[in-house]
């Protein structure tokens, strides 16, 4: 897998792809449920409500209340799908969601749109960037970030036959499609995207693209990278992270997100355990964000490709 | 009658297994286990269809309950343990050790009976009306009760979750609220003033029913029941049901000190000596 042959084949929002793939599983089974508090079309679930109106919930803005109701219908046999902003799927109910549906393990799918920076204008009351942090802190929950409309929509589709709590994670913007069409999306299995022995390189979510463009101007360079996109972050595939690392002994984490408690403590955890290595993270550090277009914000706060490229200049500089 | 007096004695049973809960372990909440009791024992006794050895967590064609205020977990134990759930020498384990009777009801260690955890207030309302859509989304005509203590009411989700239920009409829904006035601190009145509380729900587009005695088993299945046929109807319902905190224990009855402590050794004596021995025997 060289890193030129990937290509992006246009561009939507990742929310778009679970607004699909939310409207797919509908079809594909009876029992799953639509809720949102006052976010229809944010979310993208206007196609599910239009298809499905009697199993489709608007609960008006109140997302503590959303979060039970949801853990009630999966009491009852139900496979509910909640449809927030990722700020109010996580921090706002977090109570909610650890004894409701975590701890009482309820097969309840929290759906949350506008992650991160890329959220944009709105702002730092919007753009959370502790989300991943949170949710791979609760036994049991299964947290996924995809990388782009495509892999939203396969997500979405597998999160369905899943049973048990799940946090989706995806955004607002349109984004650069470069995975499959209808791919088979495997719940806690890394996605390398391109082989590599120099330098490791994992993403999730919006920061996978971005991570693409650094290695390929780093192949350009001579480094030969490794791009691992790491869509499930709990249950996070601790061999592929282990099997690429032995060969680079050199790491980057990118992640649209705060430097704390996200994929980059993730992985880690797992290389101080097992093999220690040169790693750099390239996420939020300690910071709100603010107003900006997507782009502009990413650049600012350090998840830009030329962010990338530092980072991946300094692991390589201390394996030596 | 004989099913009245059949209630009577396990609401007494009931009391002394609450007390013995707590003191066995030197923890939990006695005084509103101690007011619910009679409810609980309408409930489970008389009210409820339910099958206490065959418990699926699904509830089909079932009526359900949950519990929002989960601490008064020894009255839910106690009448779980008295109808069936499980075997009654299992409340001995009550907050101990690997037991599946924890300080707060959950589902983690598979208690049967138990369908939701509860603990951290505020939630129990929005849960049961998940239940009551799936049933009528399942064409299933069976009720989903739920209690949840007045002091609970300071929780803002109960109120999202009190004005979802008339917007969607909720109407296999009854909530019962135990309005026994208390809470950890003090009176409610004290604390947190609920105001007028029947006002306030029939505000929110519920139908409002009144039990001033919560403590007389009889009124209680008669007002369960009324509220099943009030059901149906377009509304949710609730019943405000007056209970009297710690309940069968004079030196309990009526105060909130005795929410979460356990009586002592001299104060465990007199308050067994009150509570008689009955046919059912203790765990």
């Amino acid at each position: 897998m060289n890193i030129n042959d990937i290509q992006s084949t246009g561009s939507k929002a990742t929310r778009e792809g679970f607004g699909q793939g939310f409207l797919e599983v509908g079809r594909q089974n009876p029992n799953i449920v639509g809720l949102t508090a006052d976010l229809l079309g944010s979310l993208q679930m206007q196609h599910f409500k239009k298809e499905f109106p009697e199993r489709f919930f608007q609960v008006g803005i109140a997302e503590a209340n959303m979060m039970g109701i949801a853990a009630g219908l999966a009491t009852a046999g139900k496979i509910p799908f909640t449809g927030t902003f990722a700020n109010f799927s996580t921090g706002r109910v977090y109570d909610q969601i650890r004894q409701s549906i975590a701890y009482s393990h309820k097969n309840v799918k929290i759906c949350a749109s506008h992650a991160g920076l890329t959220l944009g204008e709105d702002g730092a009351t919007h753009q959370i960037l502790e989300d991943i942090g949170m949710m791979r802190m609760l036994p049991g929950m299964v947290v996924i970030n995809p990388c782009d409309y495509n892999q939203t929509k396969a997500a979405t589709i597998a999160i369905a036959k899943h049973y048990g709590p799940v946090y989706l994670r995806f955004g607002r913007p349109s984004w650069p499609i470069f995975t499959p069409e209808d791919q088979e999306f495997k719940i806690g299995k890394a996605q390398v995207l391109a082989t590599g022995t120099d330098l490791s390189i994992f993403a999730c979510g919006h920061m996978v693209w971005i991570a693409v463009e650094a290695a390929k101007e780093l192949h350009a360079q001579g480094i030969s990278c490794e791009v691992i996109n790491i869509h499930t972050i709990k249950p996070l595939d601790e061999k592929a992270i282990l099997a690429s690392v032995k060969k680079t002994r050199a790491v980057v984490v990118a992640e649209e997100h705060q430097i704390n408690g996200g994929l980059g403590d993730a992985i880690a955890h797992v290389l101080t355990q097992n093999l220690p290595a040169p790693m750099e993270y390239v996420a939020v550090k300690d910071s709100f964000g603010e107003s900006g277009k997507p782009l502009e914000l990413l650049d600012k706060y350090g998840l830009s490709k030329k962010d990338i490229l530092w980072a991946a200049k300094d692991v390589l500089d201390r394996k030596k | 009658m004989a099913d009245i007096a059949r209630l009577k004695e396990l609401s007494a049973q009931m009391r002394r297994d609450i007390i013995r809960m707590v003191y066995n372990c030197k923890s939990g909440h006695p005084g509103g286990s101690l007011g619910c009791v009679e409810f609980f024992a309408a409930l489970y006794g008389n009210v409820l269809k339910h099958t206490p050895n065959r418990f699926k967590m699904e509830g089909n064609n079932q009526d359900m309950f949950f519990l929002s205020n989960g601490h008064i977990s020894p009255v839910w134990y106690s009448v779980l343990a008295r109808t069936g759930y499980f075997a009654v020498q299992e409340l001995a384990t009550f907050r101990k050790l690997n037991s599946r009777l924890q300080g707060h009801p959950t589902t983690h260690e598979g208690l049967p009976g138990v369908r939701m955890a509860s603990g951290s207030l505020g939630q129990g309302i929005s849960v049961a009306i998940g239940a009551a859509l799936a049933k009528k989304m399942d064409g299933d005509k069976r009720w989903v009760f739920c209690l949840t203590g007045d002091g609970e009411l300071d929780e803002g989700q109960n109120w999202e979750a009190i004005m979802f239920g008339a917007h969607h009409k909720v109407d296999n829904l009854i909530v019962v609220v135990d309005w026994n006035g208390q809470q950890i601190d003090g009176s409610t009145e004290d604390v947190m003033d609920l105001g007028n509380l029947p006002a306030k729900w029939k505000a929110f587009g519920w139908d409002v029913l009144k039990l001033e005695n919560g403590n007389d088993v009889e009124a209680v299945i008669a007002m369960l029941r009324r509220a099943k046929r009030r059901c149906g109807k377009g509304k949710p319902v609730v019943i405000l049901m007056k209970t009297e905190m710690g309940h069968g224990v004079d030196f309990m009855a009526g105060t909130h000190e005795w929410h979460g402590k356990p009586p002592n050794d001299e104060q465990f004596e007199r308050a067994m000596a009150q509570l008689t021995e009955t046919s059912l025997g203790d765990f």
